[in-house]
Formats: C-alpha cells, sequence, structure tokens
C-alpha cells in the first residue's frame, strides 16, 4: 500500500525518532512510505487555544497537500483527532466554507493514526517487534475517548516478543498535558502530571509508552525532572524494534 | 476572588483538606453513578432521548413557555417573567414581602444563587433558610458551594461540628462530630424553621408545558416540608428546563438520579400541578428566568449547554474539579459544565480564563446523561475569547508567528535552526530545565526536551537523496 506519513510538527522537530520507526514498521510491512514535502503542522495548538482563523490556513494547507493521498497515517492520536474529529468544526464555524467541508469530510476516512492503522485498516495484531524491556502504556485522552482505539495498541504491545508489559493503574484519566492548558494552567496540569508519574513509578516499568509524544514530552519531562529513571518512549519505537535490529 | 482560575485553582491545589475530600468523593461517586448506569441495558437510548427532548423543547422554546405559563394559570398558579436576575430578585422579594413575612425558607437551588437572592432577601430585611443539610452548612460558614449538589464537599466532620456549636444555638451545644449527631442537631434546627415560616423558595428541576406539572427531585426530605407546609410557595426557573410532555419525565426521572447521586431512583420525586384547596400551599408563583439564556440558545455550537439537568457527573469525573476545587471556579456552576455555563451568562471579559480551565481530556462529554458536547463546546467558546479580544496581546503575538512559522516551510526551517543556535545556553544534560516566561508555566515542574540537531525531514531528505 502507498502510504502518506503526516509527521506532525513535534514528531518532525523534537522526535524524529519516532518518524523514523514508522517509516521501519511499514517498510517492513511492505508497504511504500511518501513524506509529502509541504506539510507542516495540522493546527490543533491554535485550534484548542482559540485562534481558529490561524487554524483554518493550517487546515488549508494540509488539505492542499494531502488530498490527493491514498492513506494518511500520522503518529500522533491527537492530530488524527484534530484532523478527522475537529477539521469540519473549523470549516463550517470559523472558515465558513462549503468547499473546504466537503473535502476535510472526503479525506476524514483516508486518515488513520499509526496503531489504528496497523491494526484496523491491515487487521495486524502482531508486527514482529522484539524489545526486551519492562513496558507500560498510557492510552491517551484521544486514543480512548476521540478515536477510539480501545485496546488496539495494547493488542500490539502484548504481541511484542521479550517484553514485560505492566498494566498502568487509572489508566482513563488524563495526564494533565492538555496543549497550552500545561502551561496557562500549569499547577493544576503538575498536579494530574504528578498522579500520573506516581501510577507509573508504582508498576516499576522502565519505559512508559504511548501513541502520542505530547502526553510523553510532558510525562517524560516530570519523570526527568524528577531523576526517577524512568523514560517515555513512542509506541512506534517498541514496534520498530526487532531481534535482528533493537532500536536503541 | 482573584481574577482567573489558574490563580484561584492554586489555592484549591495547595488545600491538603480539600484535595483529600474531593479524590475520595468523586472517586465514590463516580463508581456508583457508573456501576448504576452500566446496569441499565437502554442507558444509551435513555441519554439519546433525552437529548432529542431537551432540543425539541428548546426549538419551540416560545411555544412550550407559553404553554406552560397557561396551564400554571389555569391551575390556579400565577406565572411571572424575569428578563434578568434582577428582575427575578424584584419578583421575589415583592412577593414574599406581600406575604407579610421577615423570613423564609429555600430548597437547594443554584438559579437562585445564580441571581444572588439571599443578598438581596436580606437587604430587605427577609431571612433566608437554607434547609439542604450541605446548603445550610455553606450558608452558616457565609462561604459559597463549591459543588453542584454537594455544595459542602470542601468542608469535613470537624469542620461542620465547629460550625454548628457556633450557630445552631441550643441544638449545637456539646455537639460531636459523629454524622449520626449533625444530621440529629440539624434536623432539630430546620424542623423549626419548616414549622413556624409562611414562604418557601424553590428551583425546579422541571416543568411539564402539557400539564403546568412542576418538580423538584431530592434526597433529603426538606424539599418536601418546604414544598408543602408553607402558606406561600415561589419557584424559579430557567426557561430551559421547560419539557413538553408529563411523559418526558420518565426519561429524565431516570437519568438524573442514576447520573447525579448513583441512585436508581430519587429519594424525594416532588410533582405540584398549580395550588389545591386544602393543602399544600395556598399560593403558587413560578418565575420563569431568562438571564442569557436566549442568548445562549442562538448560538448554534454552543446552545447544548442549555440541555445541562445540572446531575453534576460532569465534576466527578473531571481530573482538574478533582484537583483544583469548586471554588476555583467562581461560581455556582463548577466543572466542566460551570466552564461553560458561566463564562455564557457573565461574559467572556470577566470569565474568559473558565473555557481554558480544561485539558480536553473529553471524560465530561463521554458520561453525560445528556451527551452534552463540552470540550467542543470549550473549544468553541476559546474561539470566542479570542475573536472579541480577551486573550492576552503577548499570545496573541506568538500565535501569530507560530502560524507564519507554520504557514511557510522556510519559516519552520530557519526557526528550528535558531531553536537549536539559542537552547545551547539553557541545556542542561540534554534537555532544558528552564525556559523563560511564558513557557515557564512548563519548566515549573517538566524539563523539555532539546531539540536534536536532526529533524526527521531533513532525515527523510538525505535518505531520498541517496
Amino acid at each position: 500500500m502507498r502510504v502518506s506519513l503526516f509527521i506532525t510538527c513535534i514528531n518532525d522537530s523534537l522526535f524524529p525518532d519516532t518518524g523514523r520507526a514508522v517509516v521501519r514498521v511499514l517498510e517492513r510491512l511492505g508497504h511504500q512510505v511518501e513524506f509529502p514535502l509541504a506539510q507542516t503542522c495540522c493546527g490543533q495548538m491554535h485550534h484548542n487555544s482559540g485562534y481558529h482563523d490561524d487554524a483554518v490556513g493550517l487546515v488549508r494547507r494540509f488539505v492542499d497537500t494531502f488530498q490527493d493521498a491514498e492513506t494518511i497515517v500520522i503518529p500522533s492520536t491527537s492530530c488524527t483527532a484534530m484532523v478527522r474529529g475537529q477539521y469540519p468544526y473549523l470549516a463550517r464555524h470559523a472558515a465558513k466554507d462549503e468547499g473546504l467541508l466537503r473535502a476535510v469530510e472526503a479525506m476524514a476516512p483516508r486518515v488513520f493514526e499509526f496503531s489504528e492503522f496497523l491494526t484496523r485498516k491491515l487487521g495486524l495484531t502482531d508486527v514482529g517487534a522484539y524489545y526486551p524491556h519492562r513496558v507500560t502504556y498510557h492510552s491517551s485522552c484521544n486514543s480512548l475517548r476521540s478515536l477510539h482505539l480501545g485496546d488496539g495498541p495494547l493488542t500490539l504491545l502484548r504481541n511484542v516478543s521479550g517484553i514485560d508489559l505492566v498494566e498502568l493503574p487509572n489508566n482513563l484519566e488524563c495526564c494533565g498535558f492538555g496543549g497550552t492548558f500545561a502551561v496557562k494552567n500549569a499547577e493544576t496540569s503538575t498536579a494530574m502530571l504528578t498522579d500520573k508519574m506516581r501510577h507509573i513509578l508504582s508498576t516499576g516499568a522502565e519505559i512508559c509508552t504511548a501513541g502520542d509524544n505530547s502526553c510523553l514530552m510532558h510525562i517524560g519531562g516530570g519523570l526527568s525532572r524528577q531523576r526517577t529513571g524512568v523514560r517515555t518512549v513512542h509506541l512506534a519505537q517498541i514496534l520498530a524494534s526487532t531481534a535482528e535490529e533493537p532500536w536503541a | 476572588m482573584s481574577a482567573t482560575f489558574p490563580t484561584r485553582a492554586a489555592d484549591g491545589l495547595r488545600n491538603t483538606q480539600q484535595r483529600r475530600n474531593l479524590a475520595k468523593a468523586t472517586n465514590t461517586i463516580r463508581g456508583k453513578t457508573a456501576k448504576v448506569t452500566a446496569e441499565l441495558p437502554d442507558w444509551e437510548a435513555l441519554r439519546e432521548a433525552g437529548k432529542a427532548i431537551k432540543r425539541e423543547a428548546h426549538a419551540r422554546l416560545d411555544h412550550y413557555l407559553l404553554q406552560l405559563e397557561e396551564m400554571v394559570t389555569r391551575a390556579g398558579g400565577h406565572v411571572h417573567w424575569a428578563a434578568d436576575a434582577a428582575e427575578a430578585r424584584s419578583i421575589i422579594v415583592r412577593l414574599t414581602k406581600d406575604a407579610g413575612t421577615d423570613q423564609v425558607i429555600k430548597i437547594k437551588s443554584m438559579t437562585t444563587d445564580e441571581i444572588e437572592l439571599n443578598p438581596a432577601l436580606e437587604e430587605a430585611g427577609i431571612r433566608p433558610y437554607e434547609t439542604d443539610l450541605a446548603d445550610m452548612i455553606v450558608q452558616m460558614a457565609r462561604e459559597k458551594p463549591s459543588h453542584l449538589l454537594v455544595p459542602a464537599i470542601h468542608k469535613n466532620r470537624v469542620e461542620i461540628r465547629d460550625l454548628f456549636r457556633a450557630e445552631m444555638g441550643e441544638h449545637g451545644t456539646g455537639l460531636s462530630d459523629r454524622p449520626p449527631d449533625l444530621t440529629r442537631a440539624a434536623r432539630a434546627y430546620l424542623r423549626q424553621k419548616f414549622m413556624e415560616t409562611k414562604v418557601a423558595i424553590s428551583g425546579a428541576n422541571f416543568a411539564v408545558a402539557e400539564t403546568g406539572t412542576v418538580g423538584v427531585v431530592e434526597s433529603e426530605g426538606n424539599g418536601r416540608m418546604c414544598l408543602t407546609l408553607p402558606q406561600v410557595l415561589i419557584s424559579i426557573m430557567g426557561i430551559e428546563k421547560v419539557l413538553p410532555r408529563f411523559d418526558d419525565l420518565s426519561v429524565f426521572l431516570q437519568l438524573l438520579p442514576r447520573a447525579a447521586t448513583g441512585e436508581r431512583m430519587n429519594p424525594y420525586n416532588s410533582l405540584w400541578t398549580g395550588v389545591h384547596a386544602g393543602d399544600g400551599p395556598r399560593e403558587f408563583h413560578l418565575v420563569l428566568l431568562d438571564n442569557g439564556r436566549s442568548k445562549i440558545l442562538a448560538d448554534e455550537v454552543a446552545r447544548e449547554t442549555l440541555h445541562c439537568i445540572r446531575c453534576s457527573r460532569c465534576l466527578n469525573v473531571c481530573p482538574v474539579y478533582e484537583r483544583a476545587g469548586g471554588h476555583a471556579y467562581d461560581s455556582m456552576y463548577q466543572g466542566p459544565i460551570g466552564a461553560i455555563v458561566t463564562p455564557q451568562l457573565r461574559g467572556l471579559e470577566e470569565a474568559g480564563s473558565l473555557p481554558y480551565a480544561s485539558s480536553l481530556c473529553g471524560a465530561c462529554h463521554e458520561v453525560c446523561p445528556v451527551k452534552i458536547n463540552i470540550p467542543q463546546i470549550l473549544v468553541h467558546l476559546r474561539g470566542r475569547v479570542v475573536r472579541e479580544g480577551y486573550a492576552g496581546k503577548g499570545e496573541a503575538l506568538a500565535m501569530g508567528v507560530a502560524a507564519r512559522m507554520f504557514g511557510n516551510q522556510g519559516a519552520l526551517d530557519w526557526s528550528l535552526w535558531a531553536g537549536r543556535l539559542g537552547q545551547k545556553l539553557l541545556m542542561r544534560d540534554g534537555a532544558l530545565p528552564w525556559l523563560p516566561p511564558p513557557l515557564s508555566g512548563w519548566t515549573l515542574s517538566r524539563d523539555f526536551p532539546a531539540l536534536p540537531a536532526e529533524s526527521f525531514r531533513d532525515w527523510w531528505q538525505k535518505r531520498e537523496e541517496k
């Protein structure tokens, strides 16, 4: 299958390893990856902060860049939720543009979050990964309540050989990131993060993973600040790792 | 009260007793509501029905309100229309004075808090007595409610005992902090008020247009006392609460208790239609309050806000509410629903920080018994905050710069280059432990990752060149 990768701005600039891992997994599975160079950001930060006119500009850019793509894969639950769930709102209520609305609605069924592409589009449960670490999985809010991915990502993790997967207590609760919420309401965000970190530490895991590097940047930033010795790794990097070529 | 949610939340976050109370109480209620909603095979259908009924009622609100007025009047009641809080206050004060009394008993009512009725009554020389246990506690402590349904959720029993000892006269003397003793004291104190007071003031959960029937549901029985013993009953209701048909109650009397307190049925369900000779109040007044509701109705995204049946389930699942506490919302409507109701009632200039008091985790939308898409409305209101010019100037500037950066690949590359250069000053062990304001909020508790030397795009382009 020909897959167009929307890497997301955070992964592009701060977590390029996640993008490399996505490419490795998809190519290993025999798919052809394309990376349209005109892409930048989905507009989530502007949208969620109330800058809807700016966000509309980025919606148009996304549509221009990807409207001919056969399948669009995004290694971020929140950016996927933005494109599928919020673009219609922006087209209808901010841009007030029927043409744009039709374009984003026509595109939505071809947009997949990375793990969702593997489990729902390709019907896979095992991608042949090997990862000999004790890992706990944080199911992001967008994975649970916007994309309804359910157990999909966990199924992929359970089938990774060598992994010691431990359940994260209170896993349905938000980590406290919330985009600019983490800065605007830094103290409340910190209180939520502290509880999330306490649950992570209670598992004895060395790695906390998720399908979204924005949650992980927040959780990992807290774990690093506290010198916990626990780090965060995107789900794609775990799935990219094999016995022959372990991911560093 | 300080002006914005973040500063008020800071107080709540430091209140260790409140943090403990809220975590314990909301977790308990969460478990109970989850259990009794899951046991109904048609819970999802009930939610859909509730939403559909509210939509229908609001689509023809003018029609149903006039029908309600006609039916209440026909049954011997009086209907009053209040465009805003001031008009509602003056109507209620006048009716109370006409009854020739200087005290009233009250049933827990958020609408009377919304119109700030108690201070107006006191100013007119009328003493209001709250009769809901928790509301009475909050009133005695001269505080504000911190939860829609459990207004004194922030207080523990020792604090309540001290309050009763100070405020309840003989009923409080030598009181222990055991809940049965506290309740017994409150009961003795309140019985006296029920017997001697001529006027009661209530809110209303529903009013049925078809029959003119008004309804209040409650757990303690104080409501039933207030609704039946006094000679004059004044009920105030937001216009969005009207239901078209009596049968619609069959949906809401299931949705509300299960979502609110985790009960299968409210212990007290009081429904009355007008007045009846020799039974109950001799006079009944229904005050219909707009106070900004028709403006909310005019906003096609935000109008769902008016579906709310005040069950408070969104508060009980909200990670922000659980930690910041109800007072951070500076309103009788707290939590996720408060974050969308209050800014629409009071305006974005005063309450513009509330739509941002959410990580948009979606837990509220997932459980709302009438399926209000609270996260969507929060984002919609944030859009109005920015469009109407209430966002900070610095933030607006930064967002404009970011938009231009993302609008042009060259600008993005340049920004990354500048960022890599700039971060050298701040980097410690491969991360950034400190960032300047406004990003200092991040580094309050989190390191920020350093920009790696090579972006994904750089890597991809090099790979393609090979």
